[in-house]
């Protein structure tokens, strides 16, 4: 290719510049192996120190003090998912509908910006706030509703801003085409964009239910802590969770202690993990209704 | 595709749509009334669920700011910049100070808090920053769309490990190695101004430097997800032509791809350090939680702001007087505004770019 022959000093220039490449990309490479090595170490460790012990009994039997089973915490978080799925889903895929298909410029404008400054507030934050607000102020005591509320509004932000982008990103051929055959607004919005946005939209539900599964901070003062299974009571209904005995249990003298603190992370590796995987099934089998490689 | 194109039209409720049967007009009439409360409704509907999070925001600034307002009138300006953290003598006679009960000899200051959050962020800033934008680089400009997707997937897991679990493992794990691993190196950095900062004993598994790998750890997924979409955007025609120019990957990077996404990269930061200041469990599990000092090396024990006070909400309700819980709310208060500047901050530099103060690790591939 070089029409002219090349003089040593650009050979030599030529070779600090590939040079300069190669060690660019050994230091990207190397960045990339610093992300994913955590992981491994962290979930490598986790099940490492649970395996040992591990025991069924610890799925079927209740805490007993410092001892015993995590059956009412396993149950807990799963009820609590339930929960923050249902109340926050309902409430944050609305707000999404809302900004990406009715709001106006202004008021789409406040709504977003304060979607994003909830976001942006610390969990322990929304934790004392439910403490001191429905557990004292309401005189709810240790509530799953406190909980749950707590927990909705940490993730809300999340589950609106997924769905926003989602319907954001159907394309508006979609909804031209269906308003020329004459559908109705709402029959559009269920059957077209909804459909259409479907994956994003439960891709971001799933992974704020993960979110929400690994909080603690927020629930340490508002569902507390039980070794019995969970009540719906508004008021005193204290809730085992899976975050909990990580928190006051790692640094116990006991043996049996420490086992509930390892098996708890355990779990929640397992359900964090078995979410993320749903999440991408879904994901997959839903972005059909996508446009080429969108979705 | 095909479901998506269904010719529905409306149908009428009433009926069951097959083409034997005639509408009824009265039926006819029923779904058209229906159809239409139903395109009414749903804006309000939903604009009443897009108005919760203002009305969450509202509740919690203002549960916050009554339950503070005491001990900010109590503790003044110069509860930002004392040190003492006194719970005072629990067994005395509670004391009234304008109007407000509180246990004898308290005092409180926020320094050490605040200056703690300040600095284990700031070192996650510094670990996070370049793995960051390091992967973001090399995934969307060498890696095939594969193996690109399965590193969406480890920020994904990253986002998912709840942060009680890097705190576990910030304190059984990674505490042990480094000060096992470190400790040499400590005993011999020599003892001048800057460098005295990484000298000294290691103090066992907790401490600053573990507080603040294990937050940069976390705030990894947030900033690599946004540069990397914002890489991403980097218009390839402009790749393209730098190429053609004879540039090499090294030029395009430094020359394209940096000043395009330069600003951007910085917002993305800064939303990191926005979530570093404001997470709770990792930092209360590996920091070594003393009250009062500051930290004098990088593995001295510490504290942040969200630390303390989930550390220390059981504790302040032995306070018969209720005033603690208040210093504590009027610490929350003082994160949340950090917090809230950080984001602000963070939403100004990634405005151009169109991408979300919602850190969006999870979205798309």
């Amino acid at each position: 290719m070089t029409l002219v022959a090349a003089t040593p000093h650009e050979k030599g220039v030529n070779r600090a510049r590939t040079a300069g490449d190669t060690i660019m990309w050994l230091v990207c490479g190397l960045a990339l192996a610093a992300l994913v090595l955590p992981i491994i170490w962290i979930i490598g460790q986790v099940i490492a120190r649970a395996i040992p012990h591990f025991r069924w009994s610890f799925l079927t039997q209740p805490t007993i003090g410092n001892g015993g089973g995590l059956s009412q915490a396993v149950l807990g978080t799963l009820v609590l998912m339930a929960m923050v799925g249902v109340i926050a889903g309902v409430t944050g895929v609305g707000a999404g509908i809302y900004l990406a298909e009715y709001a106006r410029r202004r008021s789409a404008i406040l709504l977003r910006g304060a979607t994003e400054v909830l976001a942006g507030v610390p969990s322990i934050i929304v934790g004392y706030v439910g403490f001191t607000a429905l557990a004292i102020g309401l005189k709810w005591k240790f509530s799953i509703w406190a909980a749950a509320i707590a927990l909705t509004a940490i993730v809300i932000p999340y589950i609106a801003k997924t769905t926003e982008l989602a319907l954001r990103g159907v394309p508006g051929s979609f909804r031209e085409g269906a308003e020329a055959l004459g559908m109705r607004d709402i029959l559009i919005l269920r059957r077209i964009s909804l459909r259409a946005a479907s994956s994003g939209i439960i891709t971001g539900l799933i992974m704020a239910l993960a979110i929400s599964v690994g909080e603690t901070a927020p629930l340490l003062y508002t569902a507390f802590w039980s070794v019995h299974n969970p009540t719906f009571g508004l008021h005193n209904s204290p809730v085992g969770y899976l975050t909990y005995p990580i928190w006051t249990f790692y640094n116990y003298p006991v043996k049996s202690a420490t086992y509930l603190a390892t098996e708890s992370a355990f779990f929640l590796v397992i359900l964090v993990g078995a979410l993320i995987i749903a999440s991408r099934l879904v994901s997959r089998r839903l972005s059909r209704y996508m446009p080429l490689g969108q979705g | 595709m095909t479901t998506v194109f269904a010719p529905e039209l409306e149908k009428a409720p009433g009926s069951n749509g097959s083409p034997g049967r005639p509408f009824h007009m009265l039926s006819l009439r029923v779904a058209r009334l229906w159809g239409a409360c139903a395109d009414r409704a749903v804006p309000w509907v939903t604009g009443v669920f897009a108005v919760v999070p203002i009305a969450v925001l509202v509740a919690i600034t203002v549960v916050l700011f009554h339950e503070a307002l005491p001990a900010i009138r109590i503790n003044g300006i110069g509860f930002l910049t004392r040190s003492r953290w006194d719970v005072g003598s629990g067994y005395g006679i509670p004391i009234k100070v304008h109007g407000v009960e509180m246990a004898p000899h308290t005092s409180y200051g926020a320094w050490p808090l605040i200056l703690g959050t300040l600095e284990s962020s700031a070192l996650a800033l510094v670990i996070a920053v370049p793995i960051s934008v390091g992967a973001a680089i090399i995934v969307v400009e060498k890696l095939p769309p594969r193996l690109s997707r399965w590193a969406g997937i480890c920020l994904e897991v990253l986002v998912g490990i709840p942060s009680v679990i890097y705190g576990l493992w910030g304190i059984l794990t990674l505490g042990p190695f480094l000060s096992k691993h470190l400790a040499g190196i400590a005993d011999h950095v020599p003892d001048v101004p800057v460098l005295r900062f990484f000298r000294g004993p290691t103090y066992g598994a907790e401490g600053l430097l573990v507080s603040g790998v294990v937050l940069g750890i976390m705030i990894i997924p947030i900033i690599a997800s946004t540069s990397r979409d914002l890489i991403r955007q980097v218009p390839s025609s402009a790749k393209e032509g730098a190429r053609a120019l004879g540039m090499t990957d090294f030029e395009v990077v430094r020359k394209v791809i940096w000043p395009w996404t330069r600003s951007g990269i910085v917002g993305a930061s800064v939303l990191g350090l926005g979530r570093a200041l404001g997470e709770t469990m990792a930092v209360a599990m590996t920091s070594g939680a003393v009250l009062g000092t500051t930290a004098h090396s990088i593995f001295s024990h510490m504290n942040t702001i969200a630390a303390t006070i989930v550390s220390q909400l059981d504790s302040a309700f032995a306070d018969g007087t209720g005033f603690e819980v208040k210093v504590l709310a009027e610490l929350g208060l003082v994160l949340i505004v950090i917090t809230l500047l950080c984001n602000f901050g963070a939403k100004l530099l990634l405005k151009r770019f169109g991408a979300s103060a919602i850190a969006p690790a999870a979205m798309g591939n």
